[in-house]
């Protein structure tokens, strides 16, 4: 008498085998989609250790395939052979480098401080301006969004030549700012709505000022929503292009436009390519890798009610 | 409409003359100074008189210490009140002197003739361009790919839905595969377009040629014909934008309670029927969203076109971004393009109009 007392049924057996199938088919796919993604970052990170006949070979595997050289890297002068001596290309790429860290930073704060006052006020107050009222100023903010930036592109090109303002950090900085500001003020409108206003009343009958409770109060609570929208700016204006392209030339150009002139001239030297595109997606990378759910945040403000 | 404010302020001012007087000497002041300059600058340009200004910045300065005079004006006068309108002021300020002004100077431009590398300078040309727009295949053929662009849109959404249902059920290793479908997302479009379109793509040893050739297609051309071409650019601005659309719908989908999938499946719901008959109409408001904001972004489209085809073949992955980028890069014409842009920005206030429109009666919860 080995028969088990409690066993499955035949319909629960069957239920279990397609659990399992169910299972094994989601994790197929999820897998098969983490691959669709991560593949061409594993590609390029591997091509900028190969030589020419690597390439050619269409190696994959590191090691396995192909030895992994320094080839790519000693290009850019930042392989360790080179990386103590001078290098003019190296120090073009720094200041490419620096130019688009010191745009995206500053324009994402100066949009990221804008943008978080004007949502509050937005948030808390009534205006009235001429015939707008804030869902009007609102909504005024918010369709910058639409406009496509090549409708703004040849009017700020005549007017930077005039102001003298092409080729320079500032110029790009001011339009940057521009893009992501309804983004900022979307996030941020969201994330102080979520914050009650009996806390501000408390601290105004405490003999707080206006400013004083935003700054004291209110501030320390919002500042996951202002990370996120941080973060989400600086991925939006590190990877722009457009304008960069059209508004820049030698002084200010940033690493975008840096990769973008590298691909037409003089054949295509895979190595070299991928390490300069690898080395401007790293910081994207890393960040999206470590402030995810800031990022995430920022991308579903005012999605969900 | 409740136009009363949410945060209530006792304000209890007592606003000498003076200092009233003084906020508004100051900005009167201000902006007697910055239509000075801009006078003098306008007498230099048009030749009356020379100051000795090399650019336009004075007047940039003028108006920026307006601009301060104003903020620091409505406290002056307008006391607690005026402190409430500080926290809009200089973003509305910010927003209007760079978008307002330059688009009234763009229609400016727009009605003429102006080759920025010919010394004749801006000249008044009528309707001329809008003759020569009315007659460009190109331009009209780039407004044709857009709306193909935009319809791509769909597919984008049912891969990321799916993919966010697959997010949504109980899997392990969730974070992973989070970060992993994220990651297009943050890449920039001009290395990604040198990375998949230039090198993955590549005919002779690129991998995914080499997959296409595994797979049985002889000899793969991603860009050869007009339509693989648009398609290949479809796909590859799908894979940078998916990421956006999942993550919007994967938070919808984690806002439904529990409970009425539940109750679904008590009444006796297969999988397949829950999900059409309460997952996804529950899901139409973000789906609406994501749908619109992933339109807003399409229109923009512009960065892989210019790195990989520039247009190409024959202008069938064009778009009017690319096109009019084109169009002044070879002919430095900023009058012509500039109307292009606009006609361009009609179109679509007109579209988002009707789409908003739309989705509000679309997404209305049905009762």
């Amino acid at each position: 008498m080995n028969k088990p007392v409690f066993r499955d049924s035949e319909s629960d057996l069957s239920f279990q085998a397609g659990r399992f199938a169910g299972k094994t088919l989601v994790y197929t796919l999820l897998l098969a989609w983490a691959a669709v993604c991560l593949f061409p970052i594993y590609w390029t990170a591997t091509t900028s250790f190969k030589m020419a006949p690597n390439v050619m070979q269409g190696a994959l595997v590191p090691w396995v395939d192909y030895t992994p050289a320094w080839l790519g890297w000693r290009s850019l002068g930042l392989s360790p052979e080179t990386i103590g001596a001078e290098s003019t290309v190296r120090s073009e790429f720094l200041k490419r480098f620096f130019n688009s860290t010191i745009a995206a930073l500053s324009s994402s704060t100066i949009a990221v401080i804008l943008g978080s006052l004007a949502a509050y006020g937005l948030s808390r107050f009534s205006y009235r301006f001429l015939f707008m009222r804030n869902s009007d100023i609102s909504f005024f903010f918010l369709s910058q969004l639409i406009l496509p930036p090549v409708v703004l592109a040849l009017p700020f090109l005549v007017l930077y030549r005039e102001l003298a303002l092409l080729d320079t950090r500032i110029g790009l900085i001011l339009l940057y700012t521009l893009t992501v500001l309804p983004i900022v003020i979307w996030i941020m409108r969201d994330q102080f709505e979520s914050i009650p206003t009996e806390l501000e009343e408390a601290a105004l009958v405490d003999g707080l000022s206006i400013w004083g409770a935003f700054f004291q109060i209110i501030l320390p609570i919002a500042l996951p929503g202002m990370v996120a929208a941080f973060i989400l700016s600086l991925v939006l204006t590190w990877n722009e292009y457009f304008f960069a392209a059209l508004l820049t030339s030698t002084h200010a150009n940033t690493l975008p436009v840096m990769v973008a002139s590298q691909t037409g001239s003089q054949g295509i030297n895979w190595w070299s390519m991928a390490a300069l595109s690898f080395a401007a997606i790293l910081p994207l990378i890393i960040i999206g890798v470590v402030l995810e759910r800031y990022l995430i945040k920022g991308m579903t403000a005012g999605a969900v009610k | 409409m409740n136009q009363r404010d949410l945060l209530h302020v006792v304000a209890a001012d007592d606003i000498s003359a003076a200092r009233r007087r003084f906020g508004h000497a100051i900005v009167w002041g201000a902006a007697f100074l910055l239509a000075v300059v801009a006078a003098a600058q306008t007498a230099q340009r048009t030749g009356f008189a020379d100051f000795g200004f090399q650019t336009w910045r004075p007047t940039l300065y003028a108006y920026i210490l307006w601009a301060i005079c104003l903020c620091w004006s409505q406290v002056l006068i307008r006391g607690e009140h005026g402190k409430r309108t500080l926290f809009v002021l200089p973003a509305a300020l910010f927003v209007v002197s760079l978008t307002v002004f330059p688009l009234l100077f763009g229609l400016v431009i727009a009605f003429s003739d102006w080759n920025l590398s010919s010394p004749l300078g801006r000249q008044f040309n009528g309707l001329d361009n809008v003759r020569q727009m009315w007659s460009d295949p190109f331009y009209w053929n780039a407004l044709g790919n857009m709306v193909w662009y935009s319809l791509a849109i769909l597919v984008e959404y049912a891969v990321a839905f799916g993919l966010a249902l697959l997010l949504n059920a109980e899997i392990r290793a969730r974070k992973f595969f989070r970060v992993a479908f994220l990651l297009p997302l943050m890449l920039s479009p001009v290395a990604v377009s040198w990375m998949i379109g230039k090198s993955m793509l590549e005919l002779r040893f690129g991998p995914i040629a080499r997959f296409a050739r595994w797979l049985g297609w002889d000899n793969p051309s991603f860009f050869g014909s007009p339509e693989i071409a648009k398609f290949t650019i479809m796909l590859l601005d799908a894979w940078t934008f998916i990421p956006f659309m999942m993550i919007m719908i994967l938070a919808g989908l984690q806002a439904i309670p529990k409970e009425l999938t539940e109750a679904a499946r008590v009444d006796g719901a297969g999988p397949w029927k829950s999900f059409w008959e309460v997952t996804f109409p529950l899901m139409l408001p973000v789906s609406v969203t994501a749908i619109l904001i992933r339109i807003i972004f399409k229109l923009k489209l512009a960065d892989i076109v210019i790195n990989i085809t520039s247009g190409g073949p024959g202008g069938a992955t064009d778009t009017v971004t690319s096109f009019i980028f084109r169009e002044y890069r070879d002919r430095s014409n900023v009058g012509y393009g500039t109307l292009l842009a606009m006609v361009y920005l009609v179109i679509i206030i007109i579209a988002m109009t009707v789409l908003m429109k739309l989705a509000e009666r679309f997404a209305r919860p049905r009762t």
